[in-house]
This record gives C-alpha cells, structure tokens and sequence, in this order.
C-alpha cells in the first residue's frame, strides 16, 4: 500500500511499477513458470499418443502411426533425401521471396507515399489480389518450363502482391507529424527517407514479411508438387506415387510443419529489435 | 477594453512580425476563410499565447508563422526575412505525439544535432536530459513513458538545436489537469532560463494569462484578432490576486462567455 501511494507521482510511468513487481512473481513463482512453459509440448505429447491408439484400433490403416512417419524420417535421413530435399525447398523461397521483397518494397513505399499513384492502381491491385498463386502454374510451366525456375515464380507471385500490399499501407500510415517534424529540424528528401520515412515503417513491413513468408512457404510445397523433381512437396507426391509410401507423405507434412514454424520464429525475433519494436509495445 | 495593439511592446527588437495575413482554403468547391487579415508582432523573447475556441484558425496562424502552410495573402518575417518554410531555428512543438517512438530518450533529444561531435552531442543531450528531468530515462522508448515526461522530451528536443523560436500548438491539451499545471511552471521555469521567444496556441484562458507577457484573442470564421491583452504580472503569477482575476474575466467577456457555469 505504501509503494503504491509513492510511486502515485507523475514521474513514475505504470510500465515500469508492472515490470518491478512482474520481476518478484517471478522468483517466487519459478517453478509453476516451468510448468507453464512445459504445457504445450504435453500437448504435443498427448496429441501423438491419441494419434496412435486411434490408427491401432483402425483396421483400414488410414493413417501410418507416429512410429512409422519416424521410421520415414530416418529413412530419409538414411537416403541422404531429408536435407537435400529441405534445402531445395528452401533455396526456392529465398529466391522467390527475396526477389518479391526487393522488387514489392520500394515500390509499394513509393506508391504509398504518392497518394494519387495509390488512387490510380488500387482497383487492378484488388482484382490480381483474389488471385491465388497456384492459378500461374500453367503459365509457369508454359514460360519457363519444370524445374527450378517455374517453382521460384510462382514464390515469387505469391509474395509480390501482399508485400506490395503491406508497403503501400504502411507509407499511407505514416503520421505527418513525423514527417514535418523532420523537415522542421533541417532535414533533406534523402534524410527524411533514412531517418523517419525508414524506421516508420519498418514494425508494418516486418509484420508483412512475417505473413508473407509464411504464404510463400505454403505455395513452394503446392508448386514441387507439379513443376519440379525435388523439394518437400515433391516428396509427398513422388511418396504417394511410387509406391504408396504414406510414412513418407506424414513425413514430410511434419517437416514441413517444422520448418515453417521455424521460419516464423526467426521472423518474430525480428520483431523483437526494439527500435522495430515501437509499434507493438504502445497499448 | 477594445483596443487593437499590434505593435510590439517598446524598447525591444521585433522578432516576428505578420502582416495582412490571410488564409483562404477551398473545400468541396467552396471557399473557407480561414484567416483574414491578421496583423501581428512579436518582440524578442516575449511569451505569446494564441487563445481561441476551437477553429478559430489559431493553429492554422501557427502553422504559417512555423512556415509548415503559405498564407494566400500577406507576408511572415522572422527578423526580418520572410519566412520560406520550416527552419531548424523555429521549431514546432506537436502534443505529446511528435516524439518519434523509434528512438530512445536520448536519440529524440540528439535527433537535430547531428552536426555536431560525439562529446558535444552527448553533453547537450545530458544537459537537456537533466533540465526536463528525466534522468534515468535516457535509455527508455517513448512507449515507456507517460504523456507529460513525452511532452517534456519533445520539449527538450526542440530546445536541445538552440533555436530562436518555439511553436506549441496546444502542447499540454492532452493531459490531465494535475500534469498540465506542472508542464506549464516547467515551461515558464525554462522559458525564463533560456529567454526564447515562445508562440503559445490554447483554447484554455487561465492557461494563456497564466503563461503569456501577451494574450492574443482570436475571433472565429474567418479568423481574425479580436483583442490583444498585455499581461502586467511578473512571474511567478499570483492565480487568486485581484489583478490576474481582472485580466481574466476581461478576456471571459471578450469572448463572449458568462463567468459563470
């Protein structure tokens, strides 16, 4: 009671009363803190053991059990695929992605920043929008043929448009008074850029490069399935095919599943910078 | 009681002077006179507050004299050159909002000196630091603070370039009453330290005859100045004396507002 009726002076922002007593829960509660953090990997737990009672106690084998997709995996591992084929896969999403965003980014900044460019373009942008990604693959494969170059494409549709998207609203949403008080201390076009326009939008661009790799992940799977002889999504088709290995299909869904929650953790840390962080800790 | 005072108070050199200015905006295919023929000037080192209800232009004014909008009509000098845009000599204080929340304490005071040495920068930064008090806050984000200390740092951020000039447009607006009452002997305090001249914009009367050597009254649609009041109290200003209770209610009646509720 004491603490409280001290800290009541302006001075004193709440934030930082809430951090002090977050940090005094924390050692009294460090124990319960690891059974918390321990939850979700029992969930997991739970979610396997469920997950092979229900495939014994089916006699069609509709599914392989958690033991048979690890089987898969190691084979794999065994066969030298696992990383060839997570690497394939990889070096299509950065390639695709990263084209998009060097391309998309800019463009979108300099559309966003001139309302009337934003004004002209809107209307073609909503009808490409709806469009997905997997719609190209045709047209891929008639321009560039199977292989690599179809599959980075058809990355690189999937992720144009919502970075483009993403840029754009992030150059509108930049606050004028950011800008004027900027110009106010002296500042010329190329400075304005680097010291306002940049790190305004920087925590709305790395909020769309989160999502849109998240997407781009999504559309290399669909596009190995059609366009190429390698890469996680051709595994599950190759697994399917020759063979109706479903060890292996389960397999790979499961890499991919890791994979992609890998990337989404690498993105998030970037979202942990603080000076990128300033729109995610207001309110 | 109505009369028109335009020039500066004597002796002192003017610093800013307005004259003929007007504003015209065109909205939806009609015209809004926003300012029209406003007459004014400021002498050097001289506290003024632009006081009037809500779009009466006053921000619009200050927009002009900070070079951030060109009037249609009329000329803005500062020491006599007509202002061209805005100059890292004049700056405008924002509410609370102007900070920029991707520096820290310390990278929104050195944002206007990058001109200068690292040792240079860092002593004016903990100097400002010190003088808007918010020691121990260096290394914080602007989200960790609380809506006066963000006031204070941009405040701290526009003194830190040594200008000449200061605009606040309703700088304190957004506050609670306690925290204004403190951010405006905080103002004064500096203000009396560092002598700058200071363009005030409120829509709250005790604030303008408790801060202001000058209250300019302004008229709505089209904004005009109806009355200027010389405030003749030195600072630090008794609130309940019978003199600052005259200036007030005479401004009250100028505007046209019973004192009473």
């Amino acid at each position: 009671m004491c603490m409280s009726k001290m800290s009541g002076s302006d001075s004193i922002p709440q934030r930082a009363d809430m951090q002090a007593s977050g940090g005094r829960q924390k050692m009294r509660h460090g124990w319960s803190r690891f059974v918390v953090a321990l939850r979700p990997f029992l969930f997991i737990a739970l979610l396997i053991v469920a997950w092979d009672i229900a495939v014994r106690r089916q006699p069609a084998h509709l599914l392989p059990t958690p033991w048979e997709t690890v089987g898969g995996i190691l084979d794999l591992v065994r066969h030298n695929l696992l990383l060839k084929y997570v690497v394939a896969s990889l070096f299509r999403v950065t390639w695709g992605f990263s084209l998009a965003a060097i391309l998309a980014i800019p463009l979108g900044l300099a559309i966003g920043w001139y309302r009337r460019a934003e004004m002209a373009l809107n209307p073609i942008l909503q009808i490409l929008r709806p469009i997905s990604p997997l719609a190209w693959i045709p047209i891929a494969i008639l321009w560039f043929g199977v292989g690599d170059l179809s599959a980075v494409f058809l990355i690189f549709v999937g992720s144009f448009l919502p970075l483009l998207l993403t840029s754009i609203n992030a150059a509108r949403s930049v606050p004028d008074v950011y800008v004027n008080a900027g110009r106010n201390f002296g500042l010329g076009p190329m400075q304005l850029i680097a010291r306002i326009f940049y790190p305004a939008v920087m925590p709305q661009l790395i909020v769309g490069l989160r999502i849109t790799l998240g997407v781009a992940w999504l559309v290399v799977v669909a596009a190995e399935m059609i366009a190429v002889d390698s890469g996680l999504g051709f595994l599950i088709v190759d697994a399917r095919n020759a063979g109706n290995r479903y060890d292996l299909v389960v397999a790979g869904m499961v890499i991919i599943g890791l994979i992609g929650f890998l990337l989404d953790v690498g993105m998030r840390s970037l979202e942990k910078v603080k000076s990128f962080r300033w729109s995610y800790s207001e309110d | 009681m109505v009369t028109k005072e335009v020039e500066a108070a004597p002796g002192l050199k003017t610093k800013l002077s307005v004259d003929n200015v007007s504003m015209t905006y065109k909205r939806d295919g009609k015209l809004t006179h926003v300012l029209e023929n406003v007459n004014l000037e400021v002498s050097d080192g001289e506290f003024v507050c632009l006081l009037g209800p809500s779009g009466c232009g006053k921000t619009t004014l200050l927009n002009t004299m900070a070079g951030f909008l060109t009037p249609t009509s009329g000329t803005i000098q500062v020491n006599g050159e007509a202002v061209r845009g805005p100059d890292p000599r004049r700056i405008f204080v924002f509410q609370e909002r102007g900070v920029f929340p991707w520096l820290t304490v310390e990278g929104n005071i050195g944002f206007g000196l990058s001109k200068l040495t690292k040792p240079e920068r860092e002593q004016r930064i903990a100097h400002y630091v010190k003088m808007v008090g918010l020691q121990g806050f260096e290394k914080s984000y602007p989200a960790e603070l609380s809506g006066g200390m963000k006031q204070r740092l941009e405040v701290a951020r526009a003194l830190a370039v040594n200008p000449d000039m200061l605009f606040l447009d309703e700088p304190f607006g957004a506050l609670d009453s306690i925290t204004r009452l403190v951010m405006r002997s905080e103002l004064l305090r500096i203000w009396q330290a560092e002598r700058k001249t200071i363009i005030f914009v409120t829509h709250d009367i005790d604030e303008a005859v408790q801060l202001a050597d000058r209250v300019v009254v302004m008229s709505a649609r089209p904004g005009t100045i109806q009355q200027i009041v010389p405030i003749d109290i030195a600072h630090p200003r008794d609130i309940s004396s019978q003199h600052y209770l005259e200036l007030r209610d005479g401004i009250f009646k100028q505007i046209g507002l019973a004192h009473q509720v």
